[in-house]
């Protein structure tokens, strides 16, 4: 690990600058040598350090202030080490002002210089694994990652991109499964927030005094158990964005407090006096119809606009069957390799099952599925019978047990159930639904559903 | 016929030149030669300091190496420092032929305690197999109690033991092996 960083030592004492570079050595470090700040900046454009030991008092040209400065501009993240006597010290001060990171006194004791050298490149592993896990989790959100070939969510990914930057707030739609976090994550770090924290909420996991505490925090004392000031989510998503997942399950009571912070940006913290003021981007979630939820009076239509600036309504897996081949290629991919089985991919027998399947649980169901059967095959390649148990689960619903789901709903399943049959064919569609085609226009805008 | 050449600078007990003899022989395939004594090199004395800068000894230990010395380790009573560092155990030549180790601050008497032969002995043990260690391109390793552990206080010398960890040790063997043991 320690090669990887490399030192450099500045002194126009040779010697100074050979022996301590000799007993870096022996401590495994890749080390550099410059007589002068001409020489350091010459070896800095050529090697990122991370550690430049620079003597402050160098005769002629550049002194140990203005070589930092320029090592400073080639590498912002190199951590300068200013060496001083004890009759500059001062000046010492003046150079962590101008920027260097620490001065030390020589001679040092080597366990002072040992520690230093051992502090600062444990904070480079830490800040360099930070970035690497930013930059991870910001690929892991790319557009690019989100798979489909689907219409509509190609329309959504299209519009997730033009309001990634924007901090209204966004309403996602879908059923369970469909993905609604994922969209939301892409929104965060395709935007200009993406260096800043995604804070995920589960509004329907909590009981409302629990939500409230954890949405805004608590004062110490507020309730009992409150034993120290803690941050709520708004808090801690300062700068960067808020996912509140399932918000159509919170009381009205949390309603009025979100429509406050939505409205003013602000918020008391459970038990507290001071106002806590944010600047956070709120994106919602729910698998409610929320308009119907605000004409039957069970949620707050001041909120539901405030919410509602941009709607997205993401499809359920049975109205983007041509996306589940390739999800299900790449859910393979990634379990067999994380489970660490060889698994080339699915055979086309078990592709047509899939397809022909209803997944009510969407996405997150199929992701199940296949990891299921990764687990219980035996094969190379997923084949039907890796998921006879599916066709099971198939048949049994085609036994007109009705969902636990509003008349609507059922209304909404079967038309589109009928489209598909009819390839889309508004006529044959209306025809074998018995109803007329403007009726049934009119339905297939009500439920939005795409044909 | 390749040796480890092991020579004093200024006054050195003999007996104390045998066990760092003893501690080559035992680690190393060659035979261990003693040179004469060589006096403690003019300009090496640090007035400033009351120590010796180890960067002059050094050279001088290097000026002496005889061409069949595949190592060559001076031993000297007196206290070593290098220009950054308020001291040094010893210094030696990474992956190079040169080495020294300073016997002041194994002594128990640095630190104004009674004299402990046995423990003094154990030091430099350690020492000797660290500083010849570095010679064979080992930098520091990370068990403490690996004579190749990084010790900027005493007490890390104690905690070493005084025969090198089975990484270490394999390490020399590779390069004795690979290379015949010759300095890169």
């Amino acid at each position: 690990m320690k090669k990887v960083w490399p030192i450099l030592v500045v002194d126009d004492e040779e010697v100074m600058c050979e022996s301590m570079a000799a007993w870096l050595r022996e401590d495994g470090y890749r080390v550099d040598t410059a007589p002068n700040g001409l020489r350091a900046i010459e070896l800095a454009g050529s090697t990122d350090y991370a550690i430049c030991f620079m003597d402050l008092k160098m005769p002629g040209g550049l002194d140990g202030i203005e070589t930092m400065m320029e090592i400073h501009r080639i590498h912002p993240d190199a951590s300068i080490i200013i060496i001083t006597a004890y009759a500059t010290v001062d000046t010492a001060i003046q150079a962590m002002k101008e920027g260097a990171q620490e001065y030390i006194v020589k001679p040092s004791h080597p366990q002072e210089i040992s520690m230093l050298v051992s502090r600062i490149l444990k904070l480079k592993k830490l800040q360099s694994e930070n970035a690497i896990l930013r930059k991870k989790i910001s690929r892991s959100y790319r557009h690019s990652d989100i798979i489909t070939k689907n219409p509509r969510m190609e329309e959504i990914l299209a519009l997730t991109r033009d309001i990634a930057s924007l901090r209204s707030t966004v309403l996602i739609r879908g059923d369970s499964g469909t993905g609604k976090e994922l969209i939301a994550r892409a929104i965060h770090y395709c935007g200009n927030r993406a260096d800043k924290r995604f804070v995920s909420v589960s509004c329907a996991a909590l009981t409302e005094t629990l939500l409230e505490s954890e949405l805004f925090g608590h004062e110490k004392g507020s309730f009992t158990g409150a034993d120290g000031q803690k941050k709520g989510k708004f808090e801690l998503a300062e700068g960067g964005t808020i996912f509140l997942d399932e918000i159509g399950d919170i009381s009205p009571k949390l309603q009025a407090d979100l429509l406050r912070v939505l409205q003013e940006r602000r918020f008391y913290r459970v038990g507290g006096s001071e106002e806590v003021s944010v600047d956070v981007r709120v994106i919602a979630a729910t698998n409610k119809n929320l308009a119907e939820e605000v004409q039957q009076g069970l949620f707050r239509d001041d909120l539901y606009y405030r919410l509602n600036v941009i709607e997205i309504r993401i499809p359920p897996l049975r109205e983007r069957r041509e996306d589940i081949p390739l999800l299900a290629e790449r859910f393979v991919e990634r379990i067999a390799s994380e489970l660490g089985k060889d698994i080339a991919g699915i055979s086309g027998d078990a592709l047509k099952l899939l397809i022909d399947y209803d997944w009510p649980g969407n996405v997150r169901e199929l992701e199940n599925v296949i990891e299921r059967a990764i687990v219980t095959s035996h094969n190379g390649t997923l084949v039907e019978s890796d998921f006879s148990w599916l066709k099971q689960r198939s048949n049994q619903g085609q036994n007109w047990e009705v969902p636990d789901v509003p008349l609507a709903e059922l209304e909404r399943r079967a038309i589109i159930a009928v489209l598909e049959r009819k390839r889309g064919n508004v006529k044959d569609a209306a025809a074998a639904l018995g109803i007329d085609r403007s009726t049934l226009y009119d339905k297939l805008k009500r439920y939005e559903i795409a044909h | 016929m390749k040796a480890v050449c092991v020579v004093a600078i200024g006054n050195v007990p003999p007996e104390i030149l045998e066990w760092v003899e003893n501690v080559a022989v035992e680690w190393f395939p060659w035979p261990v030669r003693r040179l004469q004594a060589l006096d403690l090199p003019e300009g090496s004395f640090d007035t400033n300091r009351g120590q010796y800068q180890s960067v002059e000894i050094m050279k001088a230990v290097a000026r002496s190496r005889p061409s069949d010395a595949a190592r060559i380790l001076g031993v000297t009573e007196v206290d070593l420092t290098i220009p950054m560092l308020t001291f040094v155990f010893g210094q030696a030549q990474l992956d190079g032929p040169v080495a020294v180790v300073s016997l002041c601050r194994l002594r128990q008497e640095f630190y104004g305690l009674q004299s402990e032969e046995v423990l003094f002995r154990e030091r430099v043990v350690k020492e000797v197999l660290h500083e010849l260690g570095h010679t064979f391109g080992l930098t520091h390793c990370a068990d403490p109690t690996c004579p190749m552990s990084l010790a900027t206080h005493i007490g890390l010398v104690d905690g070493k033991e005084q025969r090198y960890c089975a990484r270490c040790g394999e390490q020399i063997g590779q390069r004795i092996a690979s290379q015949d043991g010759e300095p890169l």
